[in-house]
């Protein structure tokens, strides 16, 4: 009964898998306080493949280590909550978290050692993972060994018996996503898992994971600095520079009308665009502002080429422009909004 | 007139301890059989996935490593067998630029020694060093007072101008450039790209790149090679071979920077399986087991050397087959 008492006192209980609000995180330095997030909203609807663009630095790593809180010793949470099926993460005791980890949520690394451990086998690992279902032991090896076979490990049943080492990268990556996906979480979390692979091998890991999230039905949210990789492989997008979120919204408004001059500008520079030969590739003049000294007003303002007054002395609000799609950036609130969605052409030189 | 260097079916072998059942020792080809030219001023591109034996084959040109079989030839001079003693004052004139020049150096040295070691190392005593300092600062488009500061103190985009500085310090006629732009964000990337591409204007450098993403040599370079397996099977005036990649492995690297562009139609080629071991090269074409559009015949002929119409050349038995064929 209290459960449903509850239910008609709070809020309607969203859709999405992960909701995150406000949140931000320092990190002590020697220096001060390094403001590595601030801010920072976003959600992850059921089923939905959701993007986190932003170049190094940017606070990709440290937004997924609050949500799976494994924080490095020197972070702070400043604010905000991060609510997955309604429940604060930040507020679980770390016994219910640790029930939590690669059970609902579960990850994939950009290195997959960080996965495997090197000493027990394969089969052993992927065993051992299924220590809450009640199959034998030999059906946990064959749903083990079929998983394996779904990312396209050849012979698996012979594989079982092999240690991390005796596989390849893209194989290590591959059996990664496997384990990931063996408890059948809510939410799969992946951290630039193809950065260290070579081209061909991140088709077939783009691939094997489009095809297990549709069989499986989670949500992923999943991390890189590939523009190409999201475009398409994710639902929607979040873009964010140094520490903020300044624009998000399904990936074909994002990437065909982008409302910030910083997303127009990355696009320009991605190499998948530019197509005729050009020996004066784009590039985005100037270098991130230092996260222990922040700028007032806008974060990108230092290397914006539309700024104006305000930008210096306002820190402009994440605001809607239509439907899902978001924007923090005061260029969207006065009339120069129609000449920038137009053009894209900002903090370009080329 | 002879190219600046001349690599002629050069072969770099390791020995390893045999895996299979007899445990006998045995060797590889890590380079098997690679002939290219690169012209004076001109910039060749060598592309191929991780252990393809780009780097080995870098190596094999500055000395690192012995080519077991072939010629390599710097102005004519045969680099092969070379005593160390009459390399030495070549490697002043073939200089491989550090993939991570700030990781791989002493976090203790300013960049000022950093980019003016090369002198020191060459026992180049009367020079005014820090004079150099600051021509090499300019020259890559860094302030001056970068000089005094610390590895841990600059950026990586600004990391890796210092590893352009210090490979140019000694005016090399050859740079090789392994990986220049790996690991950078995207918007960091192209002015590296931008940078090499001035340099070797201004100061009439050959480079030789080498990367695993063909989108990187695409604006910079004249010639690219394509490489699988320790082998060239690829290799043509760049613009050409973007426009009309033979071998099916081209056009898989070709298509694996998509587009940032969700409605674009996408060529993605999903090559099946995993790279081959040298230790067990394929038969036939050796990429057949991991090409899409695989034909009987691959599976044993060897295919050679054959030139398309406009300059290129490439190895395999059917050219282009994904034009006439529903496969993609
Ligand atoms: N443990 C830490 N202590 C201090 N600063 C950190 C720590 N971890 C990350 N940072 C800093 O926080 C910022 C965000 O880093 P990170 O989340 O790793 O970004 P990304 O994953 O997008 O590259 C960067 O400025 C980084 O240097
Ligand atoms: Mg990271």
């Amino acid at each position: 009964m209290p459960d449903l008492l509850q239910s008609e006192v709070l809020p309607e209980t969203s859709d999405n898998v992960l909701d995150i609000r406000d949140l931000s995180i320092n990190y002590g330095t020697p220096r001060g306080e390094l403001q590595a997030l601030r801010h920072v909203s976003m959600s992850i609807g059921k089923k939905k493949i959701v993007g986190i663009v932003g170049e190094s630095g940017c606070g990709k790593s440290t937004l997924i280590s609050a949500i799976i809180r494994l924080m490095a010793s020197n972070a702070t949470v400043q604010s905000g909550e991060i609510l997955f099926k309604d429940q604060d993460l930040l507020g679980l005791k770390e016994k219910q978290m640790r029930a939590l980890r690669g059970i609902d949520i579960s990850m994939v690394f950009q290195d997959p050692m960080q996965t495997h451990n090197p000493v027990l086998t394969i089969g052993r690992q992927m065993v051992d993972i299924q220590y809450r279902d009640k199959l034998s032991k030999a059906n946990k090896k064959k749903r083990a060994a079929g998983m394996l076979a779904l990312v396209g490990i050849p012979d698996p049943e012979a594989r079982l018996n092999q240690y991390p080492y005796e596989f390849s990268g893209g194989m290590r990556q591959r059996i990664a996503i496997a384990m990931a996906l063996m408890a059948k979480p809510d939410l799969l979390i992946a951290d630039e898992p193809t950065t260290a692979l070579d081209a061909t091998l991140e088709v077939q890991i783009i691939k094997r994971l489009e095809e297990l999230q549709d069989e499986i039905g989670c949500s992923i949210l999943f991390i890189s600095h590939h523009l190409g990789v999201i475009a398409e492989l994710c639902d929607e997008v979040v873009v964010m520079y140094a520490g903020e979120v300044i624009e998000q919204g399904s990936v074909r408004d994002v990437f065909h009308n982008p409302a910030h001059p910083y997303t127009a500008a990355l696009l320009k520079c991605d190499p998948g665009h530019i197509k005729e030969k050009t020996r004066n590739l784009p590039t985005i003049p100037g270098e991130v502002p230092d996260l222990v000294d922040l700028p007032s007003g806008c974060i990108y303002q230092q290397r914006c080429t539309k700024g104006f007054a305000r930008c210096q002395s306002e820190r402009p609000a994440f605001r809607q422009i239509n439907g899902s799609h978001g924007v923090a950036c005061h260029l969207t609130e006065t009339d120069l909004s129609k000449e920038t969605s137009q053009q894209n052409e900002e903090g370009i030189t080329s | 007139m002879n190219a600046l260097l001349e690599i002629e079916d050069v072969f770099v072998s390791f020995g390893v301890r045999g895996k299979g059942l007899t445990g006998k020792r045995g060797s590889i080809d890590a380079v098997s059989g690679v002939s290219l030219n690169i012209e004076q001023g001109k910039t060749y591109g060598i592309v191929g996935e991780s252990g393809s034996g780009k780097t080995t084959l870098a190596q094999a040109v500055t000395g690192l490593h012995h080519a077991s079989e072939g010629s390599i030839r710097y102005r004519g001079q045969e680099l092969r067998d070379l005593p160390e003693a009459k390399f030495r004052p070549l490697r002043s004139e073939i200089v491989m630029m550090f993939q991570d020049p700030i990781g791989s150096l002493s976090p203790r040295l300013t960049i000022r020694s950093l980019i003016t070691e090369p002198f020191r190392i060459q026992g180049m005593k009367d020079r005014d060093l820090d004079a150099e300092a600051s021509r090499l600062l300019k020259m890559v488009g860094l302030p001056q007072e970068f000089a005094n500061r610390y590895p841990y103190q600059i950026s990586g985009g600004q990391a890796r101008r210092v590893g352009v500085a210090r490979a140019l310090a000694l005016e090399p006629k050859l740079l090789i450039a392994d990986e220049p732009t790996a690991g950078l964000d995207v918007s960091v990337q192209g002015e590296m790209l931008n940078l090499l591409a001035r340099l070797q204007d201004e100061l009439g450098l050959a480079i030789m790149i080498i990367t695993h993403n063909l989108n990187v040599v695409r604006h910079i370079t004249d010639t690219v090679g394509i490489m699988y397996l320790g082998k060239l099977v690829e290799e043509g005036p760049t613009e050409e071979v973007f426009a009309n990649p033979q071998h099916p492995y081209t056009l898989a690297l070709l298509a694996a920077n998509p587009e940032p562009d969700p409605d674009a139609k996408l060529m993605r080629i999903e090559l099946k399986g995993e790279p081959p071991s040298i230790l067990q090269r394929p038969s036939g074409c050796e990429f057949h087991n991991r090409c899409p559009f695989v034909q009987a015949n691959c599976h044993q002929d060897v295919p050679q050397w054959s030139n398309s119409e406009l300059g290129g050349a490439h190895r395999c038995h059917y050219p282009q087959i994904w034009k006439n064929n529903q496969v993609v």
